[in-house]
C-alpha cells in the first residue's frame, strides 16, 4: 500500500527516471511488448490495492480481537460490573448468562468468525457501558471530530505551503527562519500547545470560549492545535523537495524563458514538491484523529476522542476497539486514495 | 507526532522503498543543519535533566511531597521559582524530581521499540523471501494504528501504569524502526567489504554478526537518541489524558495531567512540565540530528 508502482506507461522514456521506487514495474503484459497500457492493467492494480488494503483491515481487526479476547481479564465479570457500578468477584450463576449471551465462553475460533462476520456486516459489537451498538455509540460523535481533523488537515496545508513558498530558496536566512520555524512547529505536543493557546487566546484575550462547543467560535482554537505542528511536519518535507527542484534544469529553463519567480515556483516546481507531502496525508489523517483525542479533551469538546477516552477509563472494550478499528479503516482508505492522486499529480504514474 | 523525531515515522508511513538511512538522512537533513550553538545548548538541557534523574537532591534540596496548604497555587516567585499546585508544593522540586521517572518510560520505550525493530529488521532483510513478505505484510498492519490509539487500546485492557506507557509506545513505534533497520540491512548486504567477505570464505554467522549487523544498526542510534524524546512525548500525552501514572507522582505527564483542572486559573501548573517534555524533546533531536551527520560522515 505504501510503495507506489511505476507502471508502464505511455512515455516509457520518462518513467524510469522519476519512479524511483527501486521497484520493478508491474503489470500483466511483460515489459517492452505494447506501449499502451491496456484497461485490464488499471484493473489489476486498482484490484491489487483494494484487496492489499482490505488485508490490513483484517489484520487490524484480528489484533483488536487478539487483544479483547486472549489478555487477562474476565469480560463478563467488567461488563457486570459496568453495569452496576461495582468492582467485585462475580459467582459463576451470575456469569452464565452474560457468557451465554455475548459468547464469551466459546472455543476462541467460533468468537473470531462472529467478530469478523460482524464486522462486514458493520457490526462492531454493543458497548458494555451503553449497551447500544458501538457504531452508534460511534456514528452519534463522529461528526465535529470529522471536521476538526478535516479542517486541520486543510489548515495545515494553507499553512506549509505559504511558508514553505514564500521562504524555500531564498536567501540564508530567510530560508532558515522557515524550517526553523518548521522544525519548532513540528516539536510541539498537541497537549501543550493546546493548553498554550487556551490560556492565552481564551481565558487572557478572551477571545475564543473557553469551554468548547462545537460551533465555528469554539472550532478554531482545537483546529489550530493539531493543524500547526502538522503544517511543520508537511513544510519540512515539501521544503527539502522544493529546494531539489529549483535546481532542476526544467526549473533553469522556465527562468531562461523569462518567467517570473513567483510563476516558476508555483507552476513548475511545486506540483513536483508537493508529492512528499501528498503521501504524508493518508499518515496524518490517521494521526490527526488520534491527535484530535487530545485537542477534544484540553477544549472539552464533544467527540470520538471523548468516547474513546470514557471507554478507556470504564474499560468498555468494544468500544475502545471500535474506535480503533474506525481509525485503521480511515488510515487504509486515506492512504488509498493518496496512492490513486499520484496519477493526477504525477502523469509518468497514470497507467 | 510531535518532535522534529518523527520525520522518521512519515518517511516509514511514505513510499518506503529500500531506500537506505543515508538516502534519507541526506535527503531531510541537508537543508537544515543545526549549528553548533543548538548542539551546545541541547547537551545543557540534557546535562541538567540527567543530574536531575540521578541526583535530585543536588538541584532541589526540597521535598517534591511537602504539602503547604497556606501556599497553594501561587504563581512563580522567588521563594517558589516556578509557582506551587493546589497543595502548595513546590513545582520546580516537584519538576526535578519528576525528571526520574520520565526519562525512565522514554528509554524503556526507546529500548523495546528498538529490540523489536532490530529482530524484526534482520529478520526480515536477511531471512528469505517468505519471512520478508510476512513480516513486511504484520508491519503494514502496525502502521494502520496510530500509536496513541494502540497505546489506548493496551490501557483499557492492561489498566494504567507506567509499564503499560512502556510497552505501549515502544511496540507502537517499533515498525517505523524495523522498516528502516531492514533498508538498512538490505543496502549493507550488498557492500563490497560484505562481499569480499563472504568471497574469503568466512562463514555466514560471521559475515552477518561481524559485518552486516554492526554497520546497519550504527545508524540506529541516532534514530534512538530522536527516539526517546519522542516517546518521552507520547507518553506524556498518554499521561494527560489520565492513562500514566497515577497524580501524586511528579512524573511530567502526570503533574501535566493533576494541572488540567486548574489551567484556567494557574496555567504555570501546566505551562512548566510542558515546557520540560519539549526542552528535552527538542535537545534529543538536535542532537540525534547532529550524531546523525557524524555517523553518516565517519566511514564505516
Amino acid at each position: 500500500m505504501s510503495a507506489p508502482t511505476t507502471l508502464p506507461t505511455e512515455r516509457p522514456d520518462q518513467a524510469s527516471p522519476g519512479g524511483g521506487t527501486g521497484e520493478a514495474p508491474r503489470g500483466p503484459e511483460p515489459s517492452g511488448t505494447p506501449r499502451r497500457t491496456s484497461p485490464r492493467a488499471v484493473l489489476t492494480r486498482l484490484v491489487s490495492r483494494v484487496l492489499g488494503a482490505a488485508l490490513v483491515l483484517l489484520g487490524a481487526a484480528t489484533v483488536v480481537f487478539a487483544v479483547q479476547t486472549l489478555l487477562p481479564g474476565d469480560r463478563a465479570t467488567l461488563l457486570l460490573n459496568l453495569q452496576t457500578g461495582e468492582a467485585i468477584e462475580r459467582t459463576p450463576e451470575e456469569l452464565a448468562p452474560i457468557n451465554a449471551r455475548f459468547g464469551f465462553d466459546d472455543p476462541v475460533l467460533v468468537q473470531y468468525g462472529s467478530y469478523v462476520g460482524g464486522l462486514l456486516r458493520g457490526d462492531l459489537g454493543t458497548s458494555f457501558q451503553q449497551h447500544e451498538p458501538v457504531t452508534q455509540v460511534i456514528g452519534g460523535q463522529i461528526l465535529p471530530t470529522v471536521q476538526l481533523a478535516l479542517g486541520a488537515l486543510v489548515l495545515a496545508w494553507v499553512l506549509s505551503l505559504i511558508t514553505v513558498l514564500a521562504t524555500a530558496g531564498r536567501r540564508r536566512w530567510i530560508a532558515g527562519l522557515g524550517s526553523g520555524l518548521e522544525a519548532v512547529a513540528a516539536s510541539l505536543p498537541h497537549y501543550w500547545l493546546g493548553v498554550i493557546l487556551l490560556v492565552v487566546l481564551a481565558v487572557q484575550a478572551g477571545w475564543f470560549p473557553v469551554m468548547g462547543g462545537t460551533d465555528l467560535a469554539a472550532t478554531v482554537l482545537p483546529v489550530l492545535t493539531l493543524a500547526i505542528p502538522l503544517a511543520g511536519f508537511l513544510g519540512q518535507a515539501t521544503r527539502d523537495e522544493l529546494d531539489r527542484v529549483l535546481e532542476q534544469p526544467f526549473v533553469l529553463s522556465a527562468r531562461t524563458r523569462g518567467m517570473g519567480d513567483a510563476a516558476v515556483r508555483v507552476r513548475h516546481a511545486l506540483r513536483h514538491a508537493v508529492v512528499p507531502a501528498v503521501t504524508l496525508s493518508g499518515w496524518a489523517l490517521g494521526s490527526l484523529l488520534s491527535g484530535a483525542v487530545i485537542a477534544e479533551s484540553v477544549f472539552s469538546r464533544p467527540g470520538l476522542g471523548q468516547v474513546l477516552v470514557t471507554a478507556v477509563d470504564s474499560r468498555d472494550l468494544p468500544v475502545v476497539g471500535g474506535v480503533v478499528i474506525f481509525v485503521a479503516l480511515v488510515y487504509v482508505v486515506a492512504n488509498l486514495l493518496v496512492d490513486l492522486a499520484y496519477t493526477v499529480i504525477d502523469p509518468r504514474r497514470r497507467p | 507526532m510531535t518532535t522534529p523525531g518523527s520525520t522518521t515515522t512519515p518517511s516509514t508511513a511514505g513510499p518506503a522503498g529500500p531506500a537506505t538511512l543515508t538516502d534519507r538522512a541526506r535527503a531531510g537533513f541537508a537543508s537544515a543543519r543545526p549549528p553548533r550553538l543548538a548542539t551546545l545548548l541541547s547537551l545543557a538541557v540534557l546535562g541538567f535533566v540527567a543530574v536531575a534523574a540521578l541526583a535530585p537532591g543536588l538541584l532541589a534540596p526540597g521535598d517534591p511531597t511537602a504539602i503547604r496548604l497556606d501556599q497553594a497555587l501561587q504563581s512563580p516567585s522567588a521563594t517558589h521559582l516556578l509557582g506551587t499546585d493546589q497543595s502548595g508544593r513546590d513545582l520546580y522540586t516537584r519538576v526535578v524530581h519528576g525528571a526520574r521517572e520520565s526519562l525512565t518510560i522514554g528509554l524503556g520505550a526507546t529500548a523495546l521499540a528498538m529490540a523489536l525493530a532490530v529482530t524484526l529488521g534482520v529478520a526480515s532483510g536477511l531471512g528469505g523471501r517468505v519471512t520478508d513478505r510476512v513480516i513486511g505484510g504484520a508491519l503494514e498492519v502496525a502502521f494502520a494504528f496510530p500509536v496513541m490509539l494502540l497505546a489506548l487500546l493496551l490501557v483499557a485492557v492492561r489498566g494504567p501504569s507506567s509499564a503499560t506507557l512502556v510497552i505501549a509506545v515502544g511496540i507502537g513505534s517499533a515498525p517505523g524502526y524495523a522498516r528502516m533497520v531492514r533498508g538498512q540491512v538490505l543496502a549493507v548486504r550488498r557492500e563490497p567489504y560484505v562481499e569480499a567477505a563472504a568471497a574469503l570464505g568466512h562463514p555466514r554467522h560471521r559475515v552477518v554478526l561481524q559485518h552486516v549487523l554492526p554497520n546497519a544498526v550504527r545508524p540506529l542510534l541516532a534514530i534512538a537518541t530522536l527516539g526517546v524524546g519522542q516517546s518521552i512525548v507520547w507518553a506524556s500525552g498518554l499521561a494527560f489524558l489520565g492513562m500514566g501514572v497515577a497524580p501524586p507522582s511528579p512524573e511530567w505527564g502526570a503533574l501535566l495531567e493533576a494541572g488540567r483542572m486548574y489551567v484556567t486559573t494557574a496555567w504555570w501548573l501546566e505551562v512548566v512540565p510542558g515546557l520540560a517534555i519539549v526542552a528535552v524533546a527538542v535537545a534529543l533531536t538536535t542532537l540525534g540530528r547532529t550524531l546523525q551527520q557524524r555517523l553518516e560522515g565517519a566511514p564505516s
